[in-house]
């Protein structure tokens, strides 16, 4: 029993003894972003390690809106990722529904093409969609432009269906022997049963739009309709730029999402998961 | 269930519209696209116009084997790594779990511009850290930017450092739907943790691992934001150029659509073929 215990605890230490170091190998970056965030520049770019935080971060905040105006795309980061998700959750569960609780012509059809262009690069559709947005629709340089293309993702609909699929009919039956309608069924019925698989797809939505990079870049590069990551973007590699600023940029986008993700780590990661559970 | 035609497309409809609209057509429209002399205008038919290029191209060579390099090196290294992540996340012997967790998930929720302008920060020449700590070690600095393998392993690093986790959550998630008992008779038999790992884990967590494996393949293929930010437009001298950087540079910079159109249905044939791939190996053994 004791060797077995002895065992046990020999295991235990040499788990710790390898994980603790790769731990602090993945936080380095993050932690150092912060610390070079509350750096002047002639801190950054000195011989000396440094690796604690100093108390410049705002100035840097400061240095930062010189350079670019940075608060500003800030907020259309926001409105545009609120106003996405909330319209990405909508369409999707709505299309999820249907494929879940109704037959219908056509369905194995939507379904195979659904899945079947899952996998197909994103790069394969950019360019007919810059041209058609810019050029056809001229709505370059505008929210729409950010918020509608991106509503096709198919992951969301695969999400929903599968949340609805698992309710028992029932419940849905029920409703119907009473007369509800169909559409009262959807949104009183099944949305609230959903909320925990609604706020687990909400939070990567949410997420893919506030760090989407290259269709933003491309459709929104008048500095004044610029998302906070494209506004950023264009600072990298500049030579007469504020780092300090930069990194305090960066800390702005990465931080709220990290107390995010601390205090829903549970949707988190059942959305991310998702994708493995088919 | 009966037939409810109109319910369902009234539900449906919103959906279906956008994802026609942004997705099913720019896919045909880039396959005619490709196809298409649109250089001058109008634009005109001309099947072999970008895909005679594209076959004569170094500059699509080069991008191909940068892109094929980082991914036969970078995938296998972090779905192993994410593999240990999960395996060692999963352990009842482990402490403080929640720490850990925070350690190797938190790149999840890190935008691609924040990380890659901290990343060109940390391996910078003379005052970047990693370069700082090399020397305060004894061990001669690294110009990371300027040469092509060190360039390369930067990119490398990041992308793993970004995605390890991702994986490693959807790998934990596979682990976690093995039964208990597998292990427990396995153990009552005195099988090695070890051995436990190589015959039950990994045959059992397969289908997860060719699935992260093509999820990172696809992703893979596409990089584009790190080697446009950290090595700065795909340097030195398009050492680190990638299709995506490629596509980029002909769709976007000198505004060729049809040639652009070519390198993307390249990703996607590459794509395709590795989906088949995947199918191939978690197929139902009948």
């Amino acid at each position: 029993m004791t060797s077995r215990s002895q065992a046990r605890l020999g295991r235990s230490i040499a788990l710790h003894l390898f994980l603790t170091p790769l731990a602090l190998i993945w936080l380095f970056p993050l932690w150092m972003m912060v610390v070079f965030s509350t750096m002047p520049d002639n801190g950054i770019f000195s011989p000396a390690i440094e690796m604690l935080p100093h108390d410049y971060f705002l100035e840097n905040v400061n240095n930062l809106q010189r350079d670019t105006n940075f608060i500003g795309a800030i907020g259309i980061s926001v409105g545009v990722a609120v106003t996405y998700t909330f319209l990405s959750v909508l369409l999707t569960s709505m299309a999820g529904w249907a494929l879940a609780r109704y037959e219908f012509i056509g369905k194995g059809g939507v379904v195979a093409i659904i899945f079947g262009t899952i996998t197909l690069p994103y790069a394969v559709v950019l360019i007919p969609q810059f041209i058609m947005v810019a050029r056809d629709f001229a709505l370059a340089n505008t929210w729409i432009a950010l918020i509608v293309p991106p509503l096709f993702n198919s992951l969301g609909v695969l999400f929903m269906r599968q949340a609805f699929s698992m309710m028992p009919a029932e419940l849905f039956d029920a409703a119907r022997v009473e007369g509800v309608k169909e559409w009262r069924i959807f949104l009183f019925v099944a949305l609230p049963l959903a909320r925990p698989m609604l706020a687990a797809l909400a939070i990567i939505l949410f997420l893919a739009s506030w760090n989407n990079y290259l269709w933003p870049l491309l459709i929104n590069s008048q500095p004044g309709a610029m998302t906070a990551p494209v506004a950023l973007g264009t600072l990298v590699g500049l030579t007469k730029v504020s780092w300090g600023g930069i990194m305090a940029g960066a800390v702005m986008l990465t931080v709220p999402m990290l107390v995010v993700f601390v205090l829903l780590q549970r949707h988190f990661i059942a959305g991310i998961a998702a994708g493995a559970v088919k | 269930m009966r037939y409810r035609n109109a319910t369902a497309y009234r539900f449906l409809t919103p959906y279906l519209l956008i994802f026609a609209i942004f997705w099913i057509w720019p896919i045909i429209s880039s396959f005619i696209i490709s196809f298409q002399a649109t250089r001058t205008v109008p634009w005109r038919f001309a099947p072999t116009f970008n895909w005679g290029r594209l076959i004569g191209d170094p500059a699509f060579y080069n991008a191909l084997k940068n892109t094929l390099l980082i991914l036969v090196i970078q995938v296998p290294v972090m779905i192993s790594l994410a593999i240990v992540m999960a395996v060692l996340l999963n352990s009842p012997l482990l402490k403080a779990r929640g720490l850990y967790r925070f350690a190797f998930f938190a790149p999840v929720v890190v935008g691609e511009v924040a990380y890659s302008a901290v990343f060109r920060l940390m391996f910078s020449l003379d005052f970047g850290i990693v370069n700082k700590l090399l020397d305060s070690v004894g061990l001669s600095k690294i110009d990371w930017f300027s040469n092509v393998t060190p360039a390369m392993a930067v990119i490398m690093i990041a992308v793993t450092w970004r995605w390890a986790g991702y994986n490693a959550i959807i790998l934990l998630a596979g682990l976690q739907s093995i039964p208990d008992d597998v292990y427990e008779a396995a153990t009552l038999d005195r099988v090695s943790k070890l051995k436990q790992f190589f015959y039950i884990t990994l045959p059992l967590l397969k289908p997860v691992i060719v699935f992260c494996a093509v999820l990172s393949i696809i992703g893979t293929m596409q990089l584009f934001t790190e080697p446009f930010l950290i090595t700065e437009r795909g340097g030195p001298g398009g050492g680190t150029e990638t299709l995506g950087l490629l596509l980029y540079r002909q769709g976007f910079r000198s505004l060729n659509f049809g040639y652009a159109s070519a390198v993307a249905y390249t990703m996607a044939g590459l794509a395709i073929a590795i989906t088949l791939v995947q199918l191939w190996l978690t197929r139902d053994p009948k």
